[in-house]
């Protein structure tokens, strides 16, 4: 079958692999009708991430059809079922995964043993990830092995789009979970850095959860404008003070909830000196995020407000303001999605014609041209904002 | 075809049958290449600089020698990362610094002004192709300037975003503040 395969930093190409097989009674084969580019896909092609190794295939935003079933499926899933696969593989049998905390499921992370020494505990096993999740072979390719199957699908009515239902793998319950963990009232100001694809379905979660006023922070204006169309007020960061234009649109009191959609690879601009020292600490080791935003959000963000993060941070980050942000009593809730924990909800929106997810998409191309639209996404070339890949 | 990387899969997992080509281009190839032989040259710069100095003639530019060494490790270190291009241009400006140094030691009475004129015409010749591979690896983002696509018809609400919000603020005004979240 034909694969997007990791080589390195900026080299992914389009490889020709073996077919997956079952493995395990819980597994199934899934013949991948729709997979898309992801933000954090963007921090592996800059081999940004500890753990990945040359030959891992990727791609954790996948759905299809399944074309074979293991003999421990339990009637859960029978071929020719049309699933959607979330990023997060998940037994559904573990304490975590019985509390809903799925994306620190005990027990599917394969490679716990590099897990806990790099973060004290196992996460969940992670599709097309570094191997401190389990180096799983990802779902940018035409079929893809989903072990434990039985609890890690969202199965899919017929007649919605793939386009429609795609990004209830990571991005629609990764914005959602960004929101809804800020506990959003409805006097809420709710800010949100970063106008990607996580970002735009944040700003579109917490107008669903009914936030007053939502201010939407980026630089490019394809993403402001679309950010815009989907309620948010603006902020061009290149262009204007963000803590003082956040201040003027809070009567100088701050946005309550500040939900960071940035993550470990905030832009470096001059006028941000902070950003330029990270980028050169990154550069020889140092330092392996750059986390702008977080500082700014702390900043800014009003006393006894929420801070959410949303954007990935893999390791260590510098200057973190401790003192404003024990000060001001601020609380920080963060993590990857738990996705099966939302996934009833969101596919109830969107079959009642509450929220289409289509909205981000702006390319869709053939699996073989996958290498050259992460470049085309990195470079936020021709307005790029999201890649749909068909294999 | 053997592939190195199907040594380290999991026993099951896909492996390399074909290779596609790769997104890297000779360019990338040669900044890679420039970037090691950048560490390489400071380090030398950086530990050997006595031993530098007397090969040129030029005695006690020792400090510079080691600062221009830390200079170089830089630079290697700028090029070989996602920001290559920018090491690539310090690798440009550190040449003409390089050369500068080289020619203040290029008098008449340094007996070792053969090894001086030799070193500048090698600086010369790493200049021209480091200013060629900066030109090549230059990133493809579009110019600040360039035209965008808007997407001001992409609300994503299909019943539309007043009717969104009203709809949204009724259902939270009916939750209890304690099942909230």
């Amino acid at each position: 079958m034909k694969a997007l395969v990791w080589h390195g930093k900026e080299d992914i190409r389009c490889d020709t692999v073996t077919d997956p097989e079952i493995q395990d009674p819980r597994d199934a084969i899934i013949k991948v009708t729709s997979c898309a580019i992801c933000g954090s896909d963007l921090h592996l092609f800059h081999n940004f991430i500890p753990g990945m190794l040359p030959g891992d295939i990727m791609g954790h935003e996948t759905m299809g059809e399944v074309v074979e079933v293991g003999s421990g499926m339990d009637g859960k899933l029978k071929k020719g079922d049309r699933i959607v696969v979330p990023f997060t593989i998940i037994c559904g049998e573990c304490d975590q995964c019985k509390r809903g905390n799925f994306s620190v499921c005990e027990t599917t992370n394969r490679k716990r043993h590099l897990a806990d020494k790099a973060f004290g505990h196992t996460t969940a096993g992670l599709f097309g990830y570094t191997h401190l999740t389990g180096g799983y072979p990802g779902g940018q390719a035409e079929y893809l092995r989903v072990p434990f199957a039985d609890a890690t699908h969202i199965k899919v009515p017929d007649g919605i789009p793939d386009e429609q239902l795609l990004f209830l793998s990571d991005i629609f319950p990764t914005g959602w979970q960004a929101a809804a963990q800020c506990d959003i009232v409805p006097t809420d100001t709710v800010a949100i850095w970063g106008c990607g694809p996580v970002g735009q379905m944040a700003i579109r979660s917490a107008i669903l959860l009914g936030a007053n006023q939502v201010i939407a922070i980026d630089r490019l204006p394809e993403r402001l404008s679309m950010a815009e169309a989907g309620g948010a007020t603006t902020i061009n960061f290149e262009t204007e003070s963000v803590v003082d234009r956040l201040n003027e649109l809070t009567d100088g009191r701050g946005p309550e909830k500040c939900i960071d959609c940035a993550g470990m690879e905030a832009h470096v601009m001059a006028s941000q000196p902070d950003t330029v020292l990270d980028r050169a600490k990154q550069m020889v080791m140092l330092e392996s995020d750059r986390p702008h935003v977080l500082r700014e959000m702390i900043y800014v963000c009003r006393p006894g407000g929420i801070i959410s993060v949303a954007g990935v941070y893999s390791g260590f980050s510098d200057k973190m303001p401790m003192g404003a942000f024990m000060n001001k009593g601020l609380t920080m809730r963060t993590g990857q999605t738990h996705v099966n924990r939302w996934t009833d909800d969101l596919l109830r929106r969107i079959e009642e014609g509450e929220i289409d997810p289509s909205f981000v998409i702006t390319h869709t191309v053939p699996l073989e041209m996958g290498p050259e639209m992460y470049k085309v996404f990195r470079d936020k070339r021709d307005s790029c904002v999201k890649v749909v890949l068909k294999p | 075809m053997f592939h190195f990387s199907n040594i380290v899969r999991s026993e099951g997992d896909p492996k390399i049958i074909e290779g596609g080509p790769s997104l890297k281009q000779p360019e990338d190839q040669l900044a890679r290449a420039l970037g090691w032989f950048s560490i390489g040259l400071g380090a030398i710069e950086l530990f050997a600089a006595r031993r530098v100095t007397e090969t040129l003639g030029m005695e006690g530019k020792e400090t510079l020698v080691r600062a221009f060494g830390v200079r170089e490790i830089f630079s290697g270190i700028l090029s070989l990362s996602v920001d290559k291009n920018a090491g690539l241009w310090a690798r440009v400006g550190g040449d003409g610094l390089d050369a500068a140094a080289l020619l203040s030691g290029l008098t008449a009475d340094n007996p070792k002004k053969g090894n001086v004129a030799l070193a500048l015409l090698m600086v010369g010749g790493i200049a021209m192709l480091d200013y060629r591979v900066a030109q090549d690896t230059k990133p493809q983002r579009p110019p600040p300037d360039a035209r965008r696509k808007l997407y001001p018809g992409r609300s994503g609400f299909p019943k539309g975003i007043s009717a969104t919000r009203d709809r949204a603020k009724d259902a939270i005004n009916h939750i209890p503040a304690n099942v909230r979240s």
